[in-house]
């Protein structure tokens, strides 16, 4: 499972990167980005969801 | 206020500045949103105000067919001497694309989370201080003495304004969003003062430049040419307006939610991790601004005879309480997980402030209740709430529990 960002979408609402920091930072604009490559593991696959269900834009992405 | 007719019927003349509104606005729109999704009013020249998620969504994303030129509803609408779309009067916030992304790209590196995590030391040491001096005493007043503060002090901090300066800048906030129902010629009247003294400010910036945003927006340059001068005057009188009132009231709504729901104080207090959670919860719940359109053209719009320079007030406080998105949309439910609120609103003109404003809010709320762990109203009649636009508890008289 990955997760994405989609950057045309993201309007910087800041949720992502507060609920899940581990898998989410911020650009100097304070826009979302996935932090490394964004495969997600058993461990952190709760949190991005989490993170996906808080953005009030609908910018993040959870694929196969 | 001005001597008008209170409203009768809020679906077919609705006015966020009468008094039931004022002082409860929540089942109005939960009225609304059963029988009639959109409302109208004839009031201000004719205006609309969507009441669903979907339709406040709808419009906040639509720059196709709103204009953002002004976004606080008044008699008037802009004139052919105020500065026109795409720029408006207030950079970004008044702008539409494509100008609007520049304007925009300009503010966010100084409202960035890293840029905000730099001042968060300085507002939790405002706070102390404020609670310092409130001291030990049974009878406080958490807006007048603790909420009404904070903003101003950061704001003034972050434009390089002289310290002294602050029961200005609550009297500018106050014409600005209050005084909307005044004649148009009075409000021009009202405004000379504000005018004034931002031009005091930029001529004392360009003589003695300093490391604040005044002194970058008077130094910034797009593809090689500096800010127009009504384009940092408009930018600093946005940061000065949308910084403080808004701030101000969300923090003193939250303050006011703790004072009448000991139950949620408690939790609080008790269990600090849930702070971050919480104070989504409050944002959603008590979300204190809603903004303004005007439409471009006459049009047909969510099933409505929209007039050009129609004013569309956005909802975002009535979309975050629409049941068809939020489960158990009027409870306040202290940890809610999942909270996709619009309390910054939606789309482009996302709230170029939030992560400054989520952190005052968060920081406020986390000292006064280190401070004061059980409080409650002393006087539940005197509180009172702001007027228009931005909604929060002002006058907040507290008896502070041992």
């Amino acid at each position: 499972m990955k997760v994405r960002i989609d950057a045309d979408l993201c309007q910087g609402q800041g949720r992502c990167f507060s609920i899940a920091p581990n898998i989410f930072g911020f650009d100097d604009l304070g826009n979302g980005v996935v932090l490394g490559d964004g495969e997600l593991t058993d461990e952190t696959i709760e949190s991005a969801r989490l993170a996906q269900s808080n953005c009030p834009e609908h910018a993040i992405f959870i694929e196969e | 206020m001005t001597d008008k007719p209170l409203v009768q019927d809020f679906a077919s003349d609705w006015d966020h500045t009468d008094p039931k509104w004022v002082a409860d606005p929540y089942p109005i729109w939960e009225d609304l949103r059963k029988r009639c999704p959109v409302a109208h009013t004839d009031r201000y020249g004719g205006g609309w105000f969507p009441v669903t998620h979907a339709g406040v969504s709808a419009v906040a994303k639509d720059t196709e067919h709103f204009t953002s030129r002004t976004v606080v509803i008044g008699n008037g609408r802009p004139g052919e001497e105020d500065m026109p779309a795409p720029i408006g009067v207030a950079p970004p916030i008044s702008s539409d694309p494509p100008f609007h992304a520049i304007a925009r790209r300009i503010m966010l590196p100084a409202l960035s989370p890293a840029a905000v995590n730099a001042l968060e030391p300085q507002i939790r040491a405002l706070c102390v201080e404020l609670l310092d001096k409130i001291g030990d005493r049974e009878l406080i007043n958490a807006g007048s003495e603790y909420s009404q503060f904070i903003s101003v002090g950061v704001i003034k901090q972050l434009l390089g304004f002289p310290p002294d300066d602050e029961d200005l800048f609550r009297e500018f906030v106050h014409i600005v969003l209050e005084g909307v129902d005044h004649p148009q010629e009075q409000r021009i009247e009202e405004f000379e003062p504000i005018e004034a003294y931002f031009t005091k400010q930029i001529e004392d910036h360009q003589e003695n430049p300093r490391d604040d945003l005044t002194s970058y927006l008077l130094n910034v340059e797009i593809e090689g040419q500096k800010l127009a001068p009504e384009h940092v005057f408009g930018t600093m009188v946005l940061t000065l307006i949308a910084g403080i009132d808004t701030t101000w009231s969300a923090i003193a709504s939250s303050l006011w939610h703790l004072s009448t729901h000991p139950d949620d104080l408690a939790r609080l207090v008790n269990e600090p991790d849930l702070m971050p959670v919480a104070i989504e919860e409050f944002l959603r719940y008590y979300a204190p601004v809603t903004m303004a359109r005007l439409v471009k053209e006459d049009m047909q719009y969510l099933g409505c005879p929209m007039k050009k320079d129609d004013w569309i007030l956005l909802g975002f406080p009535a979309a975050n309480r629409d049941p068809s998105v939020f489960p158990d949309a009027g409870k306040f439910i202290i940890d809610r997980a999942e909270n996709r609120h619009l309390a910054f609103g939606l789309g482009i003109h996302r709230c170029a402030g939030s992560n400054l404003a989520r952190t005052e809010l968060r920081v406020a709320v986390e000292e006064f209740i280190k401070r004061f762990p059980r409080f409650e109203l002393s006087d539940p009649g005197a509180v009172t709430w702001s007027i228009g636009q931005v909604r929060g508890a002002r006058n907040l008289p507290f008896r502070i529990l041992k």
